[in-house]
């Protein structure tokens, strides 16, 4: 696959701050990528990096084969979406989308046509003529992908393009980028911390933390095989269930800090565990099953029902297992109230378990 | 009693006359009197002739309305050597407050966009000093300053108050345009740099038209400032220079002959018309802009 935004060894310190440490990345043309974390962990920073808007202290980036390590901005051949749409205030719809080629000198005829091709595809034509302060959110952050769109670049970038849309917006936006991504086929780095939009827009998903990358895979595998607890913990919601305890490779079970036993013959490890081990097991809500579904399963319990919170889609439950607090998420018409017992069963297979001391998945 | 037991609905009774309102009110007014009261007195004695205003009560209102005064004032009145009146301090200060606001208003409002938005290596250093040029009483400076100004042979000129003007207006408009542009969001400038703007067009065509509210801001400081200003004029501008202020001082403090108080009070007056006008002009303005987040932080 032809690179597309190649990053290496990228660093940047403020004074003492280590804010990226040493960081590989390879974006394949077409690419949707997706940096996911939370705030601080240096996600808009990478984007402010390889937009040129921040100065690197070390290491190298390239964007379509050319090192643009030290080039402007402009010369990158990027587009950026920023959070807070930044659309100048004092411009109409057209003079905003027109801004960067009207600085390039570009001829009046070829600026039009890129404009109105951009605004067809935004669908927002009936705009030009209007200045932001007339245009509701959604509106206007049509208007700052449009003005990426113009340029008629390579690259785009997005910083928490939809954080400040309320829910019903954000969602329908979110299909659109996904929509544009399919008619461009431009590569798209997208950087946020909403864990929803990664999971439905992102080829991959790079996992950052602490200014480094914990794990860059597609969402399906981040999703049910995450490197390590870090991961586990951060992606879906309601949150992985973790259990505590030792793994016995010799007769395959795992057993909680309390005496639990759950045989762990199904789960395939990464690397051959050798002796017992301090770990982590982790179950996701959904991979908990109950009643007859949970009969045939590895691991079974009978537990009692502590709180349930209906969803509409599907009923989360409360409860405890080896006497930590365990989510479990059931179909919304199974009746279950708080108090009632319960059999409960989930196939080690398709959880996690992770060394406690490494926290790396084994 | 129906009123009593009539139940809330819809929007509750406002009564005019409360507690409240009554104190807020008296205090403005006895606020208002207590400052409208010595321009009361100025606007009649300048009305009045020399005689009534020598003899009479210095509250009541003229007999005989006059604007000799005034006209004597602007025209006539003796500054020093020359009978001219005020009318050539006038010039003089139009010469001198235009550039200066002008030059300064400029040059500080790209050093506040520079220190926000282009920070380079010292930046903050650079700030810190230039503030603390505003702690310093100028009067301190005045000897070093006039040997500078020999040295750059520009003192006793124009050229040389409008320098000094402009040096001094530096600290506070820096402060005010940095603090304002440091209230713009910052992905406003990238944005721009992405679409490929450099300095000056980002700071003409983005920061500019954002900013009328500051911009107006600072050209009222400035044209009050330097307007009023006495000591500066009086030391670099050189005789033939005299801002209004000095001038109306030499009319006002003149030992010679009888005290004209009626001329004083009119040129007095004029001499503050300019910033009266100028605040009347764009008093909106000027509270938009303090409460655009000039000032604060």
């Amino acid at each position: 696959m032809e690179s597309s935004v190649s990053i290496r060894d990228l660093s940047l310190d403020f004074g003492s701050v280590k804010v990226l440490q040493s960081l590989d990345l390879e974006v394949a043309k077409g690419e949707f990528i997706v940096l996911l974390g939370p705030s601080g962990c240096g996600k808009s920073t990478l984007l402010n990096c390889i937009a040129g808007l921040l100065d690197v202290s070390e290491g190298q980036i390239f964007i379509g084969g050319k090192n643009v390590t030290w080039a402007e901005p402009k010369d990158r051949g990027i587009g950026m979406v920023f959070q807070s749409y930044a659309l100048y205030p004092q411009m109409t719809v057209e003079r905003n989308l027109s801004f960067g080629l009207r600085v390039s000198g570009m001829p009046k005829a070829e600026i039009e046509q890129r404009v109105n091709r951009a605004a067809e595809i935004l669908q927002i034509q009936p705009l030009l003529g209007r200045k932001p302060a007339n245009l509701s959110g959604g509106q206007r952050q049509r208007v700052a992908i449009g003005r990426a769109l113009v340029r008629d670049v390579d690259v785009f970038l997005f910083d928490e393009p939809l954080s400040n849309l309320d829910a019903k917006l954000r969602s329908d936006l979110r299909v659109e980028i996904k929509r544009l991504h399919h008619r461009l086929k431009n590569t798209m780095i997208y950087v946020t911390h909403d864990q929803i939009e990664a999971l439905t827009l992102a080829d991959r998903i790079a996992i950052m933390k602490n200014g480094t990358i914990q794990q860059l895979a597609d969402p399906h595998t981040i999703y049910n095989r995450p490197v390590n607890l870090y991961v586990a913990g951060f992606i879906g919601s309601p949150s992985m269930n973790f259990l505590e305890g030792t793994l016995n490779p010799a007769n395959q079970t795992f057993v909680a800090d309390d005496g639990t036993v759950v045989p762990v013959g199904t789960y395939a490890f990464e690397t051959p565990v050798s002796g017992s081990t301090k770990a982590v097991l982790g179950v996701r809500p959904e991979h908990i099953l109950i009643g007859e579904d949970a009969k045939s399963k590895p691991f079974t319990q009978e537990v009692e029902i502590e709180i349930v919170e209906p969803m509409g889609s599907d009923t989360l439950a409360w409860t405890k297992i080896a006497g930590k607090a365990v989510t479990f998420r059931c179909d919304s018409d199974v009746v279950i109230t708080s108090g009632q017992k319960i059999l409960i069963g989930f196939d080690p297979a398709r959880g996690s378990i992770f060394n406690a001391e490494t926290t790396n998945r084994i | 009693m129906a009123v009593d037991t009539l139940e809330p609905r819809g929007m509750r009774p406002r009564p005019f006359f409360t507690p409240r309102k009554i104190i807020i009110y008296s205090l403005l007014f006895f606020i208002s009197v207590y400052y409208l009261f010595p321009m009361y007195v100025m606007i009649v004695t300048s009305l009045k002739s020399l005689d009534e205003a020598r003899g009479g009560n210095i509250f009541a209102l003229p007999i005989k309305v006059t604007f000799d005064p005034w006209f004597k004032a602007w025209d006539t009145a003796c500054t020093g050597l020359y009978c001219e009146g005020l009318k050539v301090g006038f010039l003089n200060s139009m010469k001198i407050t235009i550039p200066s606001v002008i030059v300064s208003v400029l040059i500080a409002s790209i050093n506040g966009y520079a220190l926000v938005n282009w920070r380079f290596k010292g930046s903050e250093v650079f700030f810190v000093i230039l503030l603390f040029g505003s702690f310093i009483p100028y009067q301190v400076m005045l000897y070093p300053l006039v040997i500078i100004l020999r040295e750059l042979h520009m003192f006793s000129t124009l050229q040389g108050v409008i320098l000094i003007h402009t040096v001094f207006g530096m600290p506070i408009l820096t402060l005010l345009f940095r603090n304002y542009f440091a209230s713009l969001p910052p992905e406003l400038f990238k944005a721009a740099r992405v679409d490929g703007a450099g300095f000056w067009r980002i700071f003409i065509q983005i920061m500019v038209p954002m900013s009328l509210p500051i911009f107006v801001v600072a050209m009222i400081l400035q044209i009050t400032g330097i307007w009023n200003d006495f000591l500066f004029g009086v030391i670099f501008a050189g005789n033939q220079n005299y801002p209004m202020t000095v001038q109306l001082n030499n009319i006002v403090n003149s030992t010679q002959g009888v005290k004209e108080y009626n001329v004083n009070m009119a040129a007095t007056i004029l001499t503050g018309l300019v910033p009266l006008a100028v605040y009347f002009i764009s008093g909106k303005w000027f509270v938009r802009g303090i409460a655009a987040g000039a000032v604060k932080g």
